[in-house]
């Protein structure tokens, strides 16, 4: 399936998904209230089976987040990528760890970097900092004077 | 080996396996819910050896950040180096002159090929076989000495630059890979013979910490823990870079997805690398050794992803550029992470003297997993 027809099928079953210009592979906004659904159906309808979420980050543009769901087939092998931008002060999205199990673990990465609350996670700790960190190091804005060295 | 039991109630106790022990090989923390001997949850706590490597990335300059990644998963350190040449060269469309292309493969896969004899060695050790550890660092030794040689370090060699290698091999560099080869070759037989087909060896893997294609794909597993469970996943087969589209070679497989098809799986990948080496160094074309590139790489503004397979799975890198000398935003998609997050998963219900055969063919490397 080439770009085009990808971004047509995930259009057709997904209007609220519009797509954007460049970058290597299919790029798609979505609002975070539809991310779920979209997801849903993207990892449900047959022809595209997104089974495969092989990278999920998220990336402080200082104005906003952007969560980035990398999503594969590992039938059809086709990549679409998509974004979701959500406020920096009151940042959060549905999980998708119930579609993608990957995802538990990495939601709760993003979470204690970026303060990126995830709405349905069943087990949303830290992951990897100290339960007590205060911050989310991931961010632009954080400071850290003790650990951190600016070149 | 337990270092402190907690009684929880309702006959369940809680048991903490590390983070100091000897069959986590680094620091990793599970704390594990068992209920008599059988396992009931398994909860990573992580971060002993966090470091931040993305942040760091941030403020480091595209020519440098590419040796901070040696320190992620340090047994495939030049193929995690691999990854982040790729992605500049990508990029900023540099060209990689062939013999840099045939150098890199043939330390990709010496890289693969020690990752692999450690790996076998050490999981043997761990469920208490410890004349493989010793077998596998003889051989390993070997290419230590062959990378010492050429990159003038043993484990975190740093031999990549975006646009080709570092320095050119060292004279006796084609002879003793050869050598080497020709005699890993035999010693491989010997593996087999020792630890295969050992009965009391294969009680102990079959039917151990099994993991279904489903399961396998839905946890993001990659590499050989994938490919035992029957995932076509092999970056060098999907999507070939360098010269892999150029040689011949099995993408290994097997469909139990249990402890011993894993171990399979990574026994014949060494076999395969060794075939990959075996076409490519007679054949190293001469030339330059690096492209032509710009004192100061500045990649456009843009998203940029590449993919490489490690000895653990796909390592993939994120980067977000704003057109300026470091990257704004840098995403190590690591292999081990993924693969770890299955192992709550395919070790409930099983025997708690078990899991240390999970945690060594799911092949953990704790730097991998923390950043």
């Amino acid at each position: 399936m080439t770009r085009e027809e990808l971004q047509s099928r995930i259009s057709e079953i997904a209007p609220m998904a519009t797509a954007i210009e460049g970058g290597e592979w299919l790029n798609m906004d979505v609002a975070p209230a539809d991310w779920k659904n979209v997801a849903k159906l993207v990892r449900h309808t047959a022809g595209l089976d997104m089974d495969y979420l092989f990278c999920l980050t998220c990336v402080d543009w200082k104005t906003h987040l952007t969560m980035v769901y990398h999503l594969t087939s590992t039938t059809h092998r086709q990549t679409v990528v998509f974004k979701v931008k959500l406020d920096r002060e009151k940042a959060e999205v549905d999980t998708v760890c119930d579609i993608w199990r990957t995802a538990e673990f990495h939601e709760r990465e993003v979470f204690e970097l970026f303060g990126v609350d995830f709405k349905g996670h069943p087990d949303l700790r830290k992951l990897i900092l100290p339960d007590d960190w205060q911050g989310f190091p991931l961010r632009k804005d954080y400071e850290d004077p003790i650990n951190m060295i600016k070149l | 080996m337990l270092q402190d039991v907690i009684e929880a109630g309702n006959g369940d106790m809680i048991v903490n396996v590390g983070p100091q022990h000897p069959a986590t090989h680094g620091v990793l923390h599970l704390v594990i819910t068992i209920h008599g001997e059988t396992i009931k949850k398994v909860e990573p706590h992580l971060g002993y050896i966090h470091r931040s490597i993305e942040k760091m990335c941030e403020s480091l300059t595209y020519r440098q950040f590419i040796y901070v990644t040696s320190r992620m998963d340090y047994l495939s350190s030049h193929i995690n180096n691999h990854a982040c040449a790729l992605l500049t060269e990508k990029a900023l469309q540099i060209e990689v002159p062939e013999r840099a292309q045939y150098i890199r493969v043939i330390m990709d896969e010496l890289t693969r090929l020690a990752s692999h004899q450690l790996w076998w060695g050490a999981m043997a050790m761990d469920i208490g076989a410890l004349t493989p550890f010793f077998l596998a660092f003889r051989e390993r030794e070997m290419i230590n000495d062959i990378m010492e040689e050429t990159c003038g370090a043993r484990l975190t060699m740093n031999y990549m630059v975006p646009g080709g290698v570092m320095f050119d091999i060292h004279p006796n560099f084609v002879q003793k890979v050869k050598e080497f080869n020709a005699h890993f070759k035999q010693k491989i037989d010997e593996y087999d013979e020792l630890l295969t087909g050992n009965i009391i060896f294969q009680n102990r893997m079959k039917g151990v910490g099994v993991l279904s294609k489903e399961d396998a794909i839905s946890f993001g597993c990659t590499g050989p823990t994938a490919r035992a469970s029957g995932v076509s996943c092999d970056i060098r087969k999907l999507f070939p870079y360098e010269v892999y589209d150029k040689v011949s070679f099995k993408e290994c497989m097997a469909t139990e997805g249990d402890s011993f098809a894993r171990y399979v799986v990574r026994l014949e990948e060494m076999k395969e690398s060794m075939r990959i080496i075996d076409q490519l160094i007679d054949n190293i074309p001469e030339g330059e050794i690096q492209g032509k590139t710009k004192a100061v790489l500045k990649p456009p503004k843009g998203e940029f992803y590449t993919r490489v397979e490690t000895a653990r799975g796909e390592l993939g890198v994120y980067v977000v550029s704003e057109g300026a000398t470091t990257p704004y935003r840098i995403k190590f998609r690591s292999p081990g992470f993924s693969n770890l997050s299955a192992l709550d998963h395919i070790a409930r219900g099983q025997k708690l003297g078990d899991l240390v055969a999970m945690m060594g063919t799911l092949d953990l490397v704790i730097p991998d997993i923390d950043r």
